[in-house]
């Protein structure tokens, strides 16, 4: 009895102080399903899930706080992606938020342009390039196409572009299904 | 796979070995009169497009109005992976613009346009080498570099890139055998300019090195195998050997026709030189050919132009940048109403939507057909897991798991089942009896998969720079914060306490006011006032008495 009592105890001493230890030692600093649900997010920045960016939308999604159906720009792909992830049922895009649409960027009409800046203090990912009263341009290759810099522009001299598909982008249609399919 | 693990290649090639599947398809029956060779001559205008190889388009060094000469260099190459491309004939260029290109996209691309002038004025300065062995294999891959020499097999990768390997090669094996039935291009090149390629192949074998050199032609091209004998007879060259494989589709690629020379196996997603083996295209060859010893960079190519769609089918040495109605002009026109017109042969070929795209280098063939010969096909059915697909597969793929998991998008699956080491022979599709275009499902997968690629990497460039502005917002707000702190120390800080600097405060406002009040009470505006305005001060006065005495009530 005695030494069944002493032979498990210091096992679970053993056993206690190794977790105690791995605790320590493979400690993660940040909270990896942030980190997961934020690699599939489109990080365009835009704001339409009412968060201030992908990450803290994904940080309510990992809390529990946000539906996994409130990101535009990333649409179907995106909703199913982390369906997957999180275990849950894939469910259709909240209109609320807006509809999914094809990646569009912005351009600045240099003619009207006064060099307000204001444009540039919205960009989430420093896609204009400017300064005070000076010319601005958009850095088309860094433009996530969150439109975030449309609003503050005083002169409107913001418009949206779609981006055109080129024989290094195109992709194969999927075959058309017959009705057996 | 390591090196020791290899067998020692059996250097006598006398031994076949069999890929899986694959199939034995018929020779159309209007190649066999193309075989001669006829220079499709100089078309009106030349439309040559920046990218006509795998990896960056070529970046344009013309400008719209200025004349060109034959061999001129008119865009460079970006990069590493990249060619360029030279004028094809002398000329004026017209337009540098998208046009329509030979692309299953049909989207329009850069070309420069030229509008010949029928002299074919060639380019002056000639860096011809009349002895290749006197260059290093580097000064070698620079010509052809130079030269805008591709593959010309069909993929168009650069040559130079190609041949510069770390692994130390063994066989250099020269593929002879046709793409697909009909096409007959290289045959008729080997028949034709045996000797340029024999030539071609010793340049390539200098820069290359192997231990063994072998051409590769189809059993049924025996008149291509003698001419290249003969070729090395006269060449007096003992050290490459021409031996032939069976005619079953598709030993013309790379992979399969590795495997049916030598038993080895290329690994998934790796290349030939991974074993030991670099695989080039004798058009390749005689391209190389015309490179170094005439200082001829790509200009022209052979192009098969058949099927039933046009008058007589002929092979043709085309300038690069020809327009294809140009092709089926000199072929007779078309004989019907074609249903179709194709790139490539009738396995792999895409359609074009129009007789305007030019041919570029890697255009093996063009196929006119009709509506006899190659009707749409039927609408596709279910799959019935027959397997038939799987038999044919000459990758050993799962050709019927792949299309499911593609059309229920799941990409990563598919890639496990080995999506990339699809060859796209189109076999699977071609014995498929539910006639399900397999291949397209295929290629659509691929493609999706590249530009979802493609996405998360802008994603993640996307995620890097808002993070950097955040940080630097950060920075920003707290140097503000630290600056103000400062600021406030200085005025503060230091000396005394509170008490004594609120002391001070208030025996400098004290200061003040007394000051005022000695400097009299009367405020100055209100001398020398005129009696109305006097009234209307009293008015004023009396108003605000009301008020208060009003206000105090309540």
């Amino acid at each position: 009895m005695l030494t069944a009592i002493i032979a498990l105890g210091v096992l679970s001493a053993v056993i206690g102080l190794i977790l105690g230890y791995a605790a320590i030692r493979f400690h993660v600093d940040s909270d990896p399903v942030v980190d997961q649900v934020d690699a599939l997010l489109p990080q365009t920045q835009c704001g339409q899930c009412t968060y201030a960016g992908c990450r803290p939308y994904a940080e309510a999604i990992a809390a529990g706080e946000a539906d996994i159906n409130q990101c535009p720009p990333g649409g179907e792909v995106t909703i199913q992606n982390l369906a997957n992830l999180l275990g849950v049922d894939p469910k259709p895009l909240n209109p609320e938020h807006g509809q999914h649409k094809e990646k569009t960027v912005v351009r600045i009409d240099e003619q009207v342009c006064i060099g307000c800046t204001l444009c540039i203090q919205a960009c989430p990912v420093d896609a204009i390039l400017g300064a005070p009263k000076h010319m601005h341009t958009v850095i088309t290759s860094e433009c996530t196409g969150c439109n975030l810099c449309i609003p503050p522009c005083p002169v409107e001299c913001i418009h949206i572009v779609p981006v055109k598909t080129t024989l290094r982008d195109w992709s194969w249609p999927l075959p058309a299904e017959s009705a057996h399919g | 796979m390591a090196e020791a693990q290899r067998a020692p290649l059996d250097l006598s090639f006398t031994q076949r070995f069999h890929f899986h599947g694959g199939l034995r398809l018929e020779v159309c029956p209007e190649v066999a009169a193309a075989r001669p060779v006829r220079h499709a001559g100089i078309p009106a205008r030349l439309i040559l497009p920046l990218s006509q190889h795998i990896g960056e388009p070529a970046r344009c060094l013309v400008t719209v109005g200025e004349r060109v000469l034959h061999g001129q260099c008119i865009a460079e190459a970006v990069g590493k992976v990249s060619a360029p491309v030279h004028a094809s004939s002398s000329g004026t260029v017209i337009a540098i613009e998208p046009r329509p290109v030979p692309h299953p996209s049909g989207l329009p691309a850069l070309c420069v346009v030229i509008e010949t002038d029928g002299v074919d004025q060639a380019l002056g300065d000639s860096t011809a080498i009349p002895d290749f062995r006197q260059l290093e294999p580097e000064n070698l891959l620079e010509q052809l570099r130079a030269a805008g020499i591709v593959g010309l097999g069909g993929a168009g990768f650069p040559t130079a890139v190609k041949l510069e390997h770390k692994q130390p090669i063994e066989l250099l094996l020269i593929n002879g055998v046709e793409c697909e039935p009909c096409i007959a291009c290289d045959d008729g090149l080997m028949r034709e300019r045996a000797v340029d390629v024999i030539e071609g192949v010793r340049i390539l074998r200098h820069i290359v090195q192997p231990a063994a050199c072998v051409i590769a032609v189809e059993d049924n091209m025996p008149e291509a195998e003698q001419a290249l004998r003969d070729a090395l007879q006269q060449l007096d060259e003992q050290d490459i050997r021409v031996v032939n494989v069976p005619a079953i589709y598709p030993t013309g690629g790379e992979r399969q026709l590795i495997r049916v020379l030598t038993g080895r196996e290329v690994p998934s997603q790796g290349f030939p030189a991974d074993i030991g083996i670099v695989v080039q295209n004798v058009g390749t060859a005689a391209a190389a050919c015309a490179a170094v010893s005439r200082a001829e960079p790509l200009c022209s190519r052979i192009v098969t132009v058949t099927g039933d769609g046009v008058r007589s089918s002929c092979n043709l040495e085309v300038l690069i940048g020809t327009p294809v109605r140009h092709l089926i002009e000199a072929a007779g026109g078309y004989a019907d109403r074609i249903e179709r017109l194709l790139i490539g042969g009738p396995m792999m070929g895409y359609t074009v939507n129009t007789d305007e795209v030019p041919v570029i280098k890697t255009t093996n063939c063009v196929l006119a057909v009709t509506a006899r010969s190659m009707p749409a096909p039927p609408p596709p059915q279910p799959c019935i897991r027959c397997g038939k697909c799987t038999e044919v597969c000459p990758a050993e793929l799962l050709p019927q798991q792949l299309y499911w998991y593609t059309r229920a998008a799941s990409y990563d699956a598919a890639q496990e089942f080995g999506l990339f080491d699809c060859i796209e022979c189109g076999c699977c599709a071609h014995v498929c009896p539910s006639h399900i275009p397999l291949v397209q499902y295929y290629r659509h997968a691929k493609t999706e998969i590249w530009s979802q690629e493609k996405q998360k990497r802008a994603a993640d460039i996307a995620r890097t720079r808002h993070e950097a502005r955040l940080a630097r917002l950060q920075r920003i707000k707290q140097e503000r914060a630290e600056q103000l702190a400062k600021k406030k120390r200085a005025v503060t800080g230091k000396d005394a306490g509170d008490a004594a600097r609120q002391a001070a405060i208030q025996a400098a406002l004290e200061r003040v006011r007394q000051k005022k009040e000695q400097s009299g009470t009367t405020p100055r505006n209100t001398d020398n006032l005129t009696p109305d305005q006097l009234r209307q001060i009293e008015e004023a006065d009396r108003r605000r008495r009301n008020r208060s005495t009003h206000g105090d009530d309540t």
